[in-house]
């Protein structure tokens, strides 16, 4: 048994390694700057007093590693320094904004990995059929078309009828169904890119382990369809779904970015662009910082789970 | 047994069944119009090389093809019951149940997720034979009378905890839980070390006796066949060569095909003249200790192999048979002890080696498929190294490739451009041969280069190694765990077990008593085609001979 | 209702004409290749003809540009976002420019500089992992390991960043994806390569003393490149999907050189006005990578076919 605590440890330690290591990256990347960044970011409208105060303000009188530390403690007290645009606290500009997008997240998520799953095991099991071959078809074409694709087309489709708005903004104190259905359109356009994602990463995970020897075993000891599936493919495929979820909610992320810009939705992703289009250098540390150490941690949640779930490793010898 | 068996009614007959396999292009067919009958309690041994259409027909026998196969014609009937127009549902029910299968590889077939017992009882309790408890009382039983340690408990454990050949006993043990009329048992031994394989046979063929069940044993093995079977049918490219009772196919087999696959064993190397006193060996290992990091596999290993000399290096596997190789080569540097080619040290990695040096030692591999680029012709494949180490180009490397394919006894025409996905097994084997003797060695290791082939293929591969060997003076090392190829094509014999030399000598000393003790039970495991042979072992072994003494190394 | 109904029927349409042209294009290729090509063709299935004829449609118009677009890239022509007419095909833009000759030109930037960046990825990411797979040892743990850090952030994410930290220019961004993108190219072309290392072919090549560039070139490569071209394609996509997202931020190829991302950006607004305009640049990047998509389906079942 200790085997697989070692290795589950083992996997923590090298997350949270990697995030030290995404930190540094992320703060580490400015200094990567030819020359003076505050020169840099201030362009030819730089005056000598608006240099120096961007200066101090960055810190850039301090050596790195003190800048480093100073930036990393703040981080971990939930202070997140101050931004460059509107000089208003980052924490503040962040927390309503974070909860927008995994409530986006999350409302695409309970749509997706039910249908998803549900869609590439069936398809798995009517391999080769018409069913099979249709939604191989649309998936693949669902995958190929940008999100702001799927994002317009639905807004031609069902908001120009009035049917839902287009513009996802969420009055303060609305009650969930109210957000729900605000945030309808934009939770839509997420379901549809991430299950196609989904869907095929599921369906080729199944008929791997559907060629396996102890599944034919398995029919040759006369067992049922049903039975062959439910218990003896599902208990061998957690890990492989497992997987294919956390890979999937950890592309959400990312699809966040573009979908709340189209229906300017109050979410991280959209404060994110904006800040890169300003060049605010703390905003665009700080978001990037929540979204990767997001990723790291599903990444991180999916092995260790996988791990768990793996007989061969749960029993050791 | 076979006038007994015969006496009783009949429980499977197959009529003129046709299979055809995935299309390519075009459905082709696997089995063409075989015909086949089975008496209740009566074990049909099966046998025919790769491709014969063995397992799909023994699939076919329960009523089942694999994906992408189907039934095109004949008839299945299994006690009354039509195989082929019965409903599924009626076909499921008597898997399992009435029919059961016995894998080629346990460590595959059984599911990783669920116990060995669960496995087990899943069958009963799912066919309403028995309720779980009682299946799990049952299965403790058929596990004592599989002779498996700790019978009450291993069924608690996960395939994964449970070694090879005590695996294969096991499923051999769930195939009988509803004490099935008819067993399909399909290699149940292929995969297993010679000494493990005596256990499960055993096993399989008391436990078959014991409940009168009828069976279909499936091989590729004559010897075990021979000791399995009271028929045998032989199978080529899916259809029927002949059938007779073990005994009359064993001593008087009456089509070509047959005699030819019994007279596979016939051949054997003659005596070569001594070697002069002083003879410097060609490749001598001395001393070796190697390790696989903290993993130590080779103890104090040393032996010499001699101009125009056979050494075989026999052992199981995990026996530091293919590391000794690795070491000579280079490949592993050894962490002390010495290679010395022609009296002088090798370095120890092959990278420090000069080209002459590495020219000098070939390899031959065990499977020819991944030992030549299957995106190179022939052409370049040969020619590599003439041009390499021997720097020939242009029209005298093409004419020293042609030379080379006519050594190995193949067309140059037909073959020079070839790629190796349009050769048969048995010719790529040939063009590794070419390959190794392209660059004009003294010295060739010859990995396994016949376990993957079939016998008659196999046979003639050993007999132009045997012939190149004369022709141009080489010094081969073989290595093996067949002891049939050991006896053909050896002069000197050393054996291996945990990584070290057991016993060395000249083959004749070899094979005449007295053995080393593990000598005597890897001697002893090897199956002869004389249907009598296992129970003659099983009872000198119980009286503490033919190596009973000894415990075989299971990894 | 009616809007669902239009849309299936409209849905059913596209299908069926992409079906036939997809059975036109290989009926006319097969009649006009070469024997061996002909026969693979043959084979094709309707979905990946489909997708052949629109890479070659594409690659027509990026090399024709010029000669079928009315007018200039960046001229005005008349007044904004002004309904389609005989004059302007599509009508014009938020600033008054030809639209037909923006989505043409926009085609033409927008797939060179996706396959510029792809080609970069490769180059890099391929022959490092080629080369790590191969030497193994210290330089494979390296790359791995910073690769593995790299891939940890997620792309988007990481693309943003950089280009907050580099500036936006056509070039920057083009190197920001080709590293970002270079990072999965190496991972795939390790894993390719260290099942081919492994092989037997190989070691008997290293014991004949062949060099590290002949093991490469000669003995892996040919290996290792039908999924290498099948990554190509996909890969590409990718590429041409994150131009095009980053250009619909405003983040990405910059005003006033044409292209598809940005030209939905900028007539966005037509939409809640129930033009379908502003889609058809949307359009054109989805129809090209639905169509490198499906060739690149085929390609991988094909592989995967003949393993079996």
């Amino acid at each position: 048994m200790s085997d697989i605590w070692w290795m589950i440890l083992r996997r923590l330690a090298l997350g949270v390694l990697t995030l030290f290591v995404v930190t540094l990256l992320i703060f580490g990347a400015i200094q990567l700057l030819p020359g003076d960044p505050a020169q840099a970011i201030l362009g030819q409208a730089a005056t000598p007093e608006t240099l120096a105060a961007l200066r101090t303000e960055l810190g850039l009188d301090l050596p790195a590693w003190q800048r480093y530390l100073n930036w990393i403690s703040g981080v971990l007290h939930g202070d997140f320094g101050v931004s460059l645009a509107n000089k208003r606290p980052i924490s503040e500009l962040i927390a309503g904004r974070l909860a927008n997008t995994l409530f986006l997240a999350l409302y695409a998520a309970v749509i997706a990995v039910p249908l998803s799953l549900a869609l590439g095991i069936l398809a798995a099991l009517w391999r080769g059929s018409w069913f099979d071959r249709a939604i191989n078809v649309l998936t693949l074409s669902s995958i190929s078309f940008p999100e702001f694709f799927v994002a317009y087309i639905l807004i031609f489709w069902l908001a120009q009828s009035g049917l839902f708005p287009s513009i996802s903004n969420i009055p303060p104190g609305a009650p969930l169904a109210e957000k729900l259905y605000r945030t309808f359109l934009p939770a839509l356009t997420l379901t549809l890119v991430v299950t196609a994602h989904m869907m095929r990463m599921t369906r080729a995970a199944i008929i791997n382990l559907l060629a396996s020897p102890y599944i034919e075993m398995a029919r040759l000891k006369g067992m049922g369809p049903t039975r062959v599936i439910v218990h003896h493919a599902l208990p061998n495929a957690l890990a492989p779904i497992i997987n294919v979820v956390a890979l999937n909610l950890a592309y959400l992320i990312t699809g966040v970015v573009v979908v709340e810009v189209v229906f300017v939705y109050p979410g991280l992703g959209q404060l994110m662009v904006d800040s890169v289009a300003k060049r605010d250098i703390p905003v665009v540390q700080a978001a990037a910082l929540i979204f990767a150490a997001a990723y790291i941690l599903l990444n991180l949640a999916a092995d260790v789970l996988s791990t768990l779930s793996n007989p061969r490793l749960v029993n050791k010898r | 047994m076979t006038e007994a068996a015969s006496n009783k009614p009949v429980l499977l007959t197959i009529r003129g069944l046709r299979i055809e396999g995935p299309p390519d292009e075009k459905w082709n067919e696997i089995v063409k119009g075989v015909d086949l009958s089975l008496h209740r309690g009566e074990v049909l041994g099966l046998i025919g090389e790769s491709g014969a259409g063995k397992s799909t027909l023994g699939l076919a026998a329960m009523g089942f093809t694999r994906d992408g196969c189907r039934i095109s014609g004949g008839s299945i009937d299994f006690d009354g019951i039509d195989l082929l127009t019965a409903p599924e549902p009626v076909r499921r029910g008597l898997r399992g149940k009435r029919i059961a299968y016995v894998a080629q590889s346990a460590a595959a077939s059984f599911n990783p997720a669920h116990r060995l017992i669960d496995q087990y009882s899943e069958g009963p309790v799912q066919h309403g034979v028995m309720s779980k408890a009682e299946a799990q009382r049952d299965a403790m039983e058929l596990y004592r009378r599989m002779r498996l340690p700790n019978p009450d408990e291993i069924g608690f454990r996960y395939p994964h905890q449970v070694s090879g050949g005590q695996l294969q006993r096991a499923m051999t043990a769930m195939a009988m839980a509803c004490r099935p009329d008819l067993i399909i048992f399909d290699e149940p031994t292929t995969a297993l070390d010679v000494t493990t394989q005596i256990e499960v046979l055993s096993a399989i063929r008391d436990i078959v006796a014991q409940f009168d069940t009828a069976a279909i044993y499936i091989t590729h093995d004559l010897a075990v066949v021979a000791q399995m079977a009271d028929r045998i049918k032989v199978l080529l490219h899916g259809e029927e060569v002949e059938e007779a009772d073990t005994r009359t196919m064993l001593s008087a087999p009456r089509e070509d095909y047959t005699k030819s696959l019994w007279a596979v064993r016939s051949f054997e190397r003659g005596a070569q003249p001594a070697l002069p006193a002083a003879d410097v060996p060609v490749v001598e290992m001395r001393n070796i200790v190697a390790a696989y990091g903290p993993v130590p596999v080779l103890h104090d290993v040393s032996f010499e192999i001699h101009r125009r000399r056979t050494v075989a290096v026999v052992g199981e596997s995990g026996s530091g048979k293919s590391t000794a190789a690795r070491v000579i080569t280079g490949l592993l540097p050894p962490s002390s002890g010495s290679v010395l080619f022609e009296g002088q040290p090798l370095p120890a990695d092959y990278r420090q080696r000069s080209k002459d040096q590495l020219r000098q030692a070939q390899m031959i591999y065990q499977m020819a498929d991944t030992a030549l680029n299957p995106k190179h012709r022939i052409r370049e494949i040969i020619g590599r190294p003439v041009h390499f180490y021997l720097g020939k180009s242009g029209k005298a490397l093409t004419e020293r490739v042609r030379e080379l394919l006519h050594l190995i006894e193949l067309e140059p025409d037909k073959f020079i451009d070839r790629l190796p996905s349009e050769l048969s097994g048995g010719q790529k084997q040939r063009i590794g041969i070419a390959r190794a003797l392209a660059a004009e060695p003294r010295f060739i290791i010859c990995d396994e280069v016949t376990s993957a082939l079939d016998q008659l293929v196999a046979e003639g591969i050993l007999r132009l190694l045997d012939r190149l060997q004369t022709e141009f003076d080489l010094a081969y090392m073989f290595i093996t765990h067949d002891l049939a190829t050991v006896k053909a094509i050896a002069d000197e014999v050393v054996v291996m077990k945990d990584g070290r030399v057991v016993e060395q000598g000249p083959k004749a000393e070899m094979f005449a008593p007295p053995h080393d003790p593990y000598t005597e039970l890897l001697l002893s495991s090897v199956p002869e085609m004389d249907p009598d042979w296992l129970d003659r072992l099983l009872a000198e072994r119980a009286a503490g001979r033919a190596g009973g003494t000894v415990q075989a190394s299971e990894r | 209702m009616v809007a669902t109904l239009r849309f299936t029927l409209w849905l059913a349409v596209a299908v069926v004409a992409a079906a036939v042209l997809g059975w036109l294009f290989r009926a006319v290729l097969t009649r006009i290749a070469p024997a061996n090509a002909a026969r693979l063709l043959r084979s094709a299935p309707l979905s990946a003809s489909f997708g052949m004829a629109v890479i070659v449609f594409y690659l027509l118009v990026a090399i024709l540009a010029p000669t079928i677009a009315p007018f200039g890239e960046r001229e005005v022509v008349g007044a904004q976002f002004m309904p389609a007419s005989s004059e302007f095909l599509l009508g014009t833009d938020n600033l008054g420019r030809d639209m037909f000759s923006r989505l043409v030109f926009g085609v033409r930037n927008t797939v060179s500089i996706a396959f510029i960046t792809t080609a970069l990825a490769f180059a890099v990411g391929a022959v490092l992992g080629l080369l790590a797979a191969t030497v193994s040892g210290w330089i494979d743990q390296l790359l791995s390991r910073v690769v593995d850090v790299l891939m940890a952030i997620p792309a988007l994410i990481f693309q943003l960043l950089l280009l907050t930290i580099v500036g936006t220019s056509i070039i920057n961004m083009i190197l920001v994806i080709a590293l970002i993108d270079s990072t999965r190219v190496f991972r795939l072309a390790r894993a390719v390569a260290m099942n081919i290392v492994v092989m037997d072919y190989i070691e008997a090549a290293k014991l004949r003393g062949e060099g590290l560039w002949r093991l490469i070139i000669r003995e892996i490569m040919p290996n290792a490149a039908a999924p290498l071209v099948a990554e190509f394609g996909l890969r590409f996509c990718f590429v041409f999907l994150s131009i095009s997202a980053l250009s619909f931020l405003g983040l990405g190829i910059q005003p006033p050189t044409a292209d598809l991302g940005s030209m939905v950006r900028d007539n966005a607004t037509l939409i809640t006005f129930g033009e379908v305009t502003p889609l058809l640049p949307a359009g054109a990047i989805a129809l090209l990578t639905v169509a490198v998509n499906f060739v690149v389906d085929w390609m991988l079942h094909r592989a995967s076919g003949l393993k079996e």
